[in-house]
């Protein structure tokens, strides 16, 4: 069974470089080099504690998105959740 | 510690102590053209010392020790105990630096901005830094580039060059002898020879300035000249650090403002009249 809320690990810094950002990870000290829509997937949590529909809506709002969306989110998150920069509860 | 010295190098103080004479003895002589330092109280501390009690006299044998060690470094010759105290500086430097984001890289400076240069050993670093300096480029380190977290700016750690091999024998044949330290020959990384800065480097190892340009030398290629995106290079300069880590969020600001406001590419060199066109060129085209 998936988890029912995300929320990003805070603090992080993001920094977008060329087509990849850095983000510096507080609560690890470790940084990483990602790419979309990884900085978005954080932007949109903010600081906010969200379902995957309320994330999935948010996201919609500034991005178009495509049909299978919510199955390539999941996946990022579960990705997110492996590197401790969200937490799925 | 039988015998000590101290020396300052820009904004860092070392004492350097010995079981023999001879090695601080050396590295007076080396640093014989830099400043006294203003406070006695050092940031670090070397120690040589015999590698067992027995090594002091019988086929002596240096033993790195200091506030910052390596467990498995492996003792030295006391012929090369000078190349010992050097490399025991770079530790303590690379080991316990918490001020300044160290990267592995040569920086010169003209006309109030900074060149670094960062690559592996052999990339020919340290040679283009002493040829840039004996062409009116301001010498600030051929080991360490000291990014300062709060300016951004390069802090000057003009050590004594370390040229290697092939280097010595290009520069001996351009600059006076006074200006070179005792051949070391047959040591781990080949014959080594130190070339002190000139006056004016040293004169000015308390003026930091604004990095301009990074460039990744490679030598012994076909010359090239390529762009380096920023998120390589910001990967590459977290590789060439040697405290990123430690400096945590300010070692990432510090390292993201740079790779972000710094232009950057690589060049690949045959040979150093060609690097040094490539830099002349990569330089003149800058806004």
């Amino acid at each position: 069974m998936g988890a029912s809320t995300y929320a990003a690990s805070l603090p992080f810094k993001s920094v977008a470089l060329d087509g990849l950002s850095a983000i510096y990870h507080g609560a690890s000290g470790a940084t990483h080099v990602v790419a979309e829509p990884v900085p978005q997937i954080l932007e949109a949590l903010g600081g906010d504690t969200l379902t995957l529909a309320e994330l999935l809506a948010r996201l919609g709002a500034d991005y178009d998105l495509d049909d299978d969306a919510e199955a390539g989110l999941s996946a990022r998150l579960d990705e997110l959740v492996a590197l401790g920069l969200v937490i799925a509860r | 510690m039988r015998h000590s010295t101290t020396v300052t190098i820009g904004p860092r103080t070392f004492r350097i102590g010995s079981d023999w004479r001879a090695p601080v003895d050396a590295v007076d002589a080396l640093y014989r053209d830099y400043p006294a330092p203003a406070s006695l109280i050092p940031d670090y501390t070397v120690r040589l010392e015999a590698a067992k009690f027995a090594r002091r006299l019988i086929r002596p044998s240096v033993a790195i020790c200091g506030d910052y060690t390596l467990p498995e470094a492996v003792p030295q010759s006391l012929a090369h105990g000078l190349i010992s105290a050097e490399m025991a500086m770079n530790l303590q430097m690379a080991l316990g630096e918490r001020r300044f984001l160290l990267l592995h890289a040569s920086s010169v400076e003209k006309g109030g901005k900074v060149l670094i240069m960062t690559g592996e050993s052999g990339s020919g670093k340290s040679t283009l830094s002493a040829l840039l300096a004996s062409r009116g480029w301001r010498f600030m380190g051929d080991e360490f580039a000291l990014i300062d977290p709060l300016t951004g700016d390069v802090c000057p750690f003009p050590r004594p060059i370390s040229l290697k091999n092939e280097a010595i024998g290009v520069m001996r044949g351009m600059l006076p002898a006074t200006r070179f330290g005792p051949l070391q020959a047959d040591t781990a990384k080949g014959d080594i020879c130190h070339l002190i800065p000139d006056d004016a480097a040293i004169a000015a190892m308390h003026n930091p300035a604004p990095p301009a340009l990074i460039l990744f030398p490679a030598y012994g290629l076909p010359c090239d000249i390529r762009p380096v995106g920023k998120s390589e290079a910001f990967v590459r300069l977290t590789q060439a650090s040697t405290n990123y880590t430690a400096l945590g969020e300010a070692g990432f600001d510090a390292l993201a403002r740079l790779v972000k406001n710094v232009p950057i590419g690589a060049i690949d060199y045959p040979d150093t009249d060609t690097a040094l066109a490539l830099v002349d060129e990569l330089w003149a085209a800058l806004p």
